[in-house]
């Protein structure tokens, strides 16, 4: 966990007070829409179908069990008692009043959450690995970093209107669960041959539109040289990018069309006249930032607790546990994945009282810490093993316990014409009508990891480009169509899927994907190839054949 | 457009010309990038403070040469929404030590100004004047600041080594 101090209090507090000086002006006429859209997209307010929709920051996906009380507050007390986590580390309300926004984000103030720079053309907030910090093998603790960075861009003066939104995220792993390749920069922690640490350095990646996966422009920058070496990628961007057209501002454009070696000695020249500045991030800056990480004081526990050895002979316990427990950095303690998908149910929603039960199990079982996945799904970091039975069977009771994380029923999916304004096409029926096809566990048990992504427009919210199916709603003459592309990934060998042939209707996709899944029984070569992996092996035509044969 | 200089609204000396526009006989001017450079030596010789108006898509590098002649830098902010001459600013008091008046003109309103003063301007063509009027209000609205810029202002972050070191004092 990570303790904001009085000095990130108070900044906090100004910010909730400018806010409510803005908010009263465009009530008041003061300011008109054009001038406050901005002012509030930086607060992390969008105008959307039904009412404002607004994005809470969760900085690098950790939160803290009081933080997540307060949300489930702001749920409760602002909106209909639910929010929506998404794929960014953010959760999202969609029925807020305007005139009651500076007081929810006084509330979550509080609790040092925020929603800066969570939209708009600016730094929005800081990914990382949702086991951060707790992933055995992982170089060091991901989130120091992310923390710098978040405090080094929150209130920007050079960058806060830049041509476009800007998305930086972390790893620290070689098991990429950033998706850094997909973000306008990525970083990968590392150490050189003298034992520094220091990140190799992507740049460009981005779904949307144009779809690229970011380029490697630098394979190490030492630590100390971190923010300069952002701030110069930055004002290159700043100076550069197309503000002409908001479909070509984005930095994978820029570097698209200069190329990564102009792109990159563009950055250098930058980066030379900067680097020795007071950006420069001496050692006792880092040790501060780590010291503000407060580390749950582990206990020596036995690798295979009676209770675990007990609880096996339970089939449910045992298909939970193999799906959602993961190796922790310290024996025996687990990393416990808490699926946000249940059959049926819209992916990513969780109810106030969840949230405030989830807070307790933190306390209870975790230290008090809970965790925001890019997959729509929380985690808990610190389990002990001796704990998961109870866990469980107080998850189960929450209805937060089924066990598919990671198959194919565990969806991405963006809201879709059930909320967004800019939407093409439903989403969440699609996604529902999808975890009920599969929803028998041995079934999918048997497909194995499977990553479906779907987005309602091409924003691509739902990351569709990169699911191992990826489904993307269209419009065509006035009706629902949707894109079915295959062999997306996210992770370390991220790639962009591939369209295995022409739209198909709302009532069809469940069918095509089915079809999609029994081709790939037929062809893995044995049960551990991965969906993805056979895609790549044979190519989109044995699918593409097998789905529209019959069509 | 009320003029914030020094935190107070004043009176702009300043006479704004077009590409074309006659040269007035004296009296301060602000010119146009392209006209300025097209014919720097004579307008620097004339009588009366000159200073140029900088387009936010040109390289601020070429106004080098002429910093230490001219009075005014006057950056454009075509809306609100575009940024360039922050990147402009920053580089024209840091990089090149420019000590003049740095105004900053086009859509500016009072939600900007924290950024601006951060990124070096010291002058402000407003577009409101309810904005200009509350302009020393709206600059004091922060007194945490991230990060480093030639303004000046101590970062959160050795603001806590400061505190780290103080309280190790006698301890
Ligand atoms: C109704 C609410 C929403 C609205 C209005 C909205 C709007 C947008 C827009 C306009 C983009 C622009 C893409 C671009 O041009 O780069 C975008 C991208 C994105 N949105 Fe949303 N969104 C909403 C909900 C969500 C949700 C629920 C999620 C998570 C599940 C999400 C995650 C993302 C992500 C990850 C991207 C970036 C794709 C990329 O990497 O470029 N959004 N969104
Ligand atoms: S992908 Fe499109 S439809 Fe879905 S949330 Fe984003 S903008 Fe809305």
């Amino acid at each position: 966990m990570y303790a904001y101090d009085e000095i990130d209090r108070t900044l906090v507090n100004e910010r909730v007070s400018e806010f409510r000086d803005q908010v009263q002006r465009r009530l008041s006429g003061e300011l008109t829409e054009d001038e406050f859209k901005m002012l509030r997209l930086q607060n992390g307010v969008y105008l959307q179908l039904h009412a404002y929709m607004f994005r809470v920051a969760i900085p690098y996906g950790t939160l803290a069990s009081n933080q997540l009380r307060q949300l489930a507050h702001v749920a409760r007390k602002y909106d209909r008692g639910y929010g929506h986590f998404t794929t960014r580390q953010n959760i999202q309300f969609n029925w807020i009043k305007l005139s009651d926004l500076p007081d929810a984000l006084a509330d979550l103030a509080e609790v040092g959450i925020h929603a800066m720079q969570t939209s708009g053309n600016n730094m929005r907030n800081v990914t990382s690995d949702q086991w951060a910090g707790v992933a055995p093998g992982e170089i060091e603790d991901p989130r120091i970093w992310s923390e710098l960075i978040r405090q080094h861009t929150t209130l920007h003066p050079e960058f806060s209107f830049l041509p476009r939104k800007f998305k930086i995220a972390i790893t620290a792993s070689d098991h990429d669960r950033a998706a850094i390749k997909v973000h306008d920069i990525g970083l990968k922690l590392i150490k050189n041959e003298k034992g520094e640490t220091g990140f190799e350095v992507l740049v460009g990646g981005g779904l949307g539109r144009t779809p690229f996966i970011g380029k490697t422009i630098k394979h190490f920058v030492h630590g100390r040289d971190l923010l300069s070496y952002i701030e110069a990628i930055l004002r290159v961007y700043n100076q550069y990018g197309r503000r002409d057209n908001i479909y070509k501002a984005r930095i994978k454009i820029l570097v698209h069309e200069l190329g990564i070696e102009k792109f990159s000695r563009e950055v250098e020249e930058e980066w030379q006249q900067i680097r020795n500045s007071s950006l420069q991030i001496d050692d006792e800056v880092i040790e501060d930032i780590r010291s503000r990480f407060i580390y749950p004081a582990y206990e020596k526990l036995p690798h295979m607790p009676d209770e675990l050895r007990q609880a096996a002979a339970d089939s449910e316990f045992e298909a939970w546990r193999k799906n959602s427990v993961a190796p922790h950095k310290v024996a025996g303690y687990s990393i416990v994945t808490i699926s946000l998908k249940p059959i049926g149910a819209p992916p990513g929603d969780a109810t106030a009282e969840q949230m405030d039960a989830l807070a307790d199990l933190a306390d209870k079982y975790s230290f008090g810490e809970i965790r925001v996945g890019h997959e729509q799904n929380l985690a808990l970091p610190h389990v002990a093993k001796h704990d998961l039975p109870a866990l469980w069977k107080a998850l189960d009771q929450l209805g937060l316990a089924t066990p598919n994380v990671n198959l194919i029923t565990d969806i991405i999916a963006c809201p879709g014409l059930d909320y967004c304004s800019l939407a093409n096409a439903r989403s969440i029926p699609i996604a529902q009508e999808l975890t009920r096809r599969f929803a028998n566990h041995e079934l999918a048990n048997l497909i194995g990891r499977l990553h479906i992504n779907i987005s309602g427009c091409i924003n691509a919210c739902g990351h569709h480009h990169v699911g191992h199916i990826g489904i993307l709603g269209v419009e065509k003459n006035g009706e629902e169509v949707y894109q079915i592309t295959i062999g997306g990934r996210a992770d370390e060998s991220a790639a962009l899927g591939n369209l295995i042939g022409p739209g198909v209707k709302f009532d069809e996709v469940a069918d095509v994907v089915e079809d999609i899944v029994e081709a790939y029984l037929a062809l893995r070569e044995r049960p551990e190839e991965l969906f993805v992996d056979t895609v790549k092996r044979l190519g989109v035509e044995p699918f593409k054949e097998r789905v529209y044969a019959t069509r | 457009m009320p003029l914030v200089n020094g935190g107070k609204i004043v009176d702009d000396s300043f006479t704004k010309l077009a590409v074309d526009t006659p040269l007035p006989e004296g009296g301060d001017i602000l010119v146009p990038a392209e006209r300025f450079l097209a014919d720097a030596e004579a307008l620097l010789k004339r009588g009366g403070r000159i200073g140029v108006i900088w387009p936010n898509n040109r390289d601020i590098a070429e106004l080098v040469p002429y910093l230490g002649k001219i009075a005014v830098v006057a950056l454009v902010f075509p809306s609100f929404r575009d940024g360039r001459a922050y990147s402009q600013a920053r580089l024209l008091r840091e990089r090149y030590n420019y000590r003049g008046e740095l105004r900053a003109t086009g859509q500016v309103l009072r939600d900007q100004f924290v950024f601006m003063l951060r990124a070096g301007f010291d002058s402000f063509e407003v577009k409101k004047q309810a904005d200009a009027e509350a302009f020393m209000q709206t600059a004091k609205r922060y007194s945490v600041f991230y990060q480093p810029t030639g303004d000046g202002r101590i970062t959160a972050l050795h603001r806590r080594m400061q505190l780290r070191h103080s309280e190790g004092v006698g301890t």
